[in-house]
């Protein structure tokens, strides 16, 4: 009788002390969920300052999807009747390069940068989502089948892009504004976003 | 600073301290050339337009120092009164200007035009000729532009057939 009060015993406990581990915080398990979580959050902070810069008029306002540019803060379409034509820079005898050259004009107040354009139709951006901007720009078929250190080439060192911080002043001589994220922070973003594996956080 | 280049055909050199001066001042107060037209400065009217390297260029949005090196045609350049290019001819025939002040512009961007196209649909019109004309002359300059592409491509035939 003693020994089978003891035995009960035994078992009870065994399954107590098993049930506890089961319901107990792994904290191996834990501590690496926190640095994946961690490792989350600098990719998404990542991706919406980069976001932020891409959705902003100065990056905008060239990537059309109705073959038309746009100018100014109101994203208005382009006077006198520009678009896209057949290269990206307007029609056979009036191009981007009748008007703009390769740098801002302080004078006529034209804005200007190295290579004008409008980017590819395939890059049109206008009145997609952000995750929609990021899928297109991660797709080889739509990006100028670019990996994604060409992408990073091109988004921290092309002059065109790097325009966006420094863009003149307007007709009337008032300051272009710029993203609201800084050049250096820009970059930054897009390496980071691209190191922690372009994850686009909705997906 | 120096800065030299061609207009009309003339190598010229220019002594200017802001090289960022626009085109259309260095061509018309130091050079004297007067056919090229101020009028809005803001490369939007198109009056200032002439040609660098053939193409058509706003020369009031245009820093002088691109200009170094480079082929310049103003109106005065592209013929005269005895040897008119087609558009000048054309544009005496269909009697296009009324005060006339933005024509030189219209012609250097039709002269332009014909060479890349030389026969432009409407379209081709519509798409760039987008100077603006305050005397609303753009029904008289529609035709000149077609009648101008006829002229040229006589001339062209008579050419080749002199050849």
């Amino acid at each position: 009788m003693k020994l089978k009060t003891w035995f009960i015993f035994l078992v009870i406990s065994i399954i107590s002390v098993l049930l506890a581990l089961a319901n107990s915080p792994k904290i191996f398990e834990y501590r690496l969920l926190e640095n994946q979580q961690s490792e989350i959050n600098k990719s998404d902070d990542a991706y919406n300052k980069m976001m932020d810069v891409l959705t902003h008029q100065r990056c905008m306002n060239c990537h059309p999807n109705d073959n038309i540019p746009k100018q100014g803060n109101d994203r208005h379409p382009h006077y006198f009747g520009m678009a896209r034509g057949k290269d990206n820079t307007g029609f056979q005898a009036t191009t981007c390069n009748t008007c703009h050259n390769s740098e801002n004009n302080k004078y006529s107040g034209v804005p200007g940068a190295p290579h004008w354009s409008l980017a590819p139709a395939s890059m049109g951006w206008e009145g997609l989502s952000r995750d929609q901007i990021a899928e297109r720009l991660l797709d080889k078929s739509t990006n100028g089948n670019r990996s994604h250190e060409e992408l990073i080439k091109h988004m921290t060192e092309d002059d065109l892009v790097l325009w966006a911080w420094q863009p003149g002043v307007d007709a009337d001589g008032v300051q272009r504004t710029i993203p609201p994220v800084s050049k250096e922070d820009f970059k930054k973003a897009v390496e980071n976003w691209f190191a922690n594996g372009a994850a686009i956080p909705t997906k | 600073m120096e800065i030299s280049f061609t207009v009309n055909g003339v190598l010229k050199t220019v002594n200017i301290e802001d090289e960022n001066t626009p085109l259309l001042w260095v061509i018309r107060d130091m050079l004297d050339l007067k056919g090229t037209k101020f009028g809005c400065g803001k490369a939007a009217c198109g009056a200032c337009t002439l040609h660098v390297d053939d193409e058509a260029v706003r020369s009031c949005s245009y820093p002088v120092k691109f200009a170094a090196g480079k082929k310049i045609t103003t109106i005065e350049g592209l013929g005269d009164r005895q040897n008119p290019h087609p558009v000048q001819q054309a544009w005496v025939e269909e009697i296009v200007p009324q005060c006339g002040y933005c024509q030189p512009g219209f012609m250097m961007a039709t002269a332009a035009l014909l060479k890349k196209v030389p026969k432009p649909t409407d379209e081709d019109i519509d798409k760039n000729i987008i100077n603006v004309c305050r005397c609303g002359t753009y029904y008289r300059m529609r035709k000149a532009i077609h009648k101008a592409a006829e002229i040229q491509a006589e001339k062209d035939i008579n050419e080749s057939n002199m050849l």
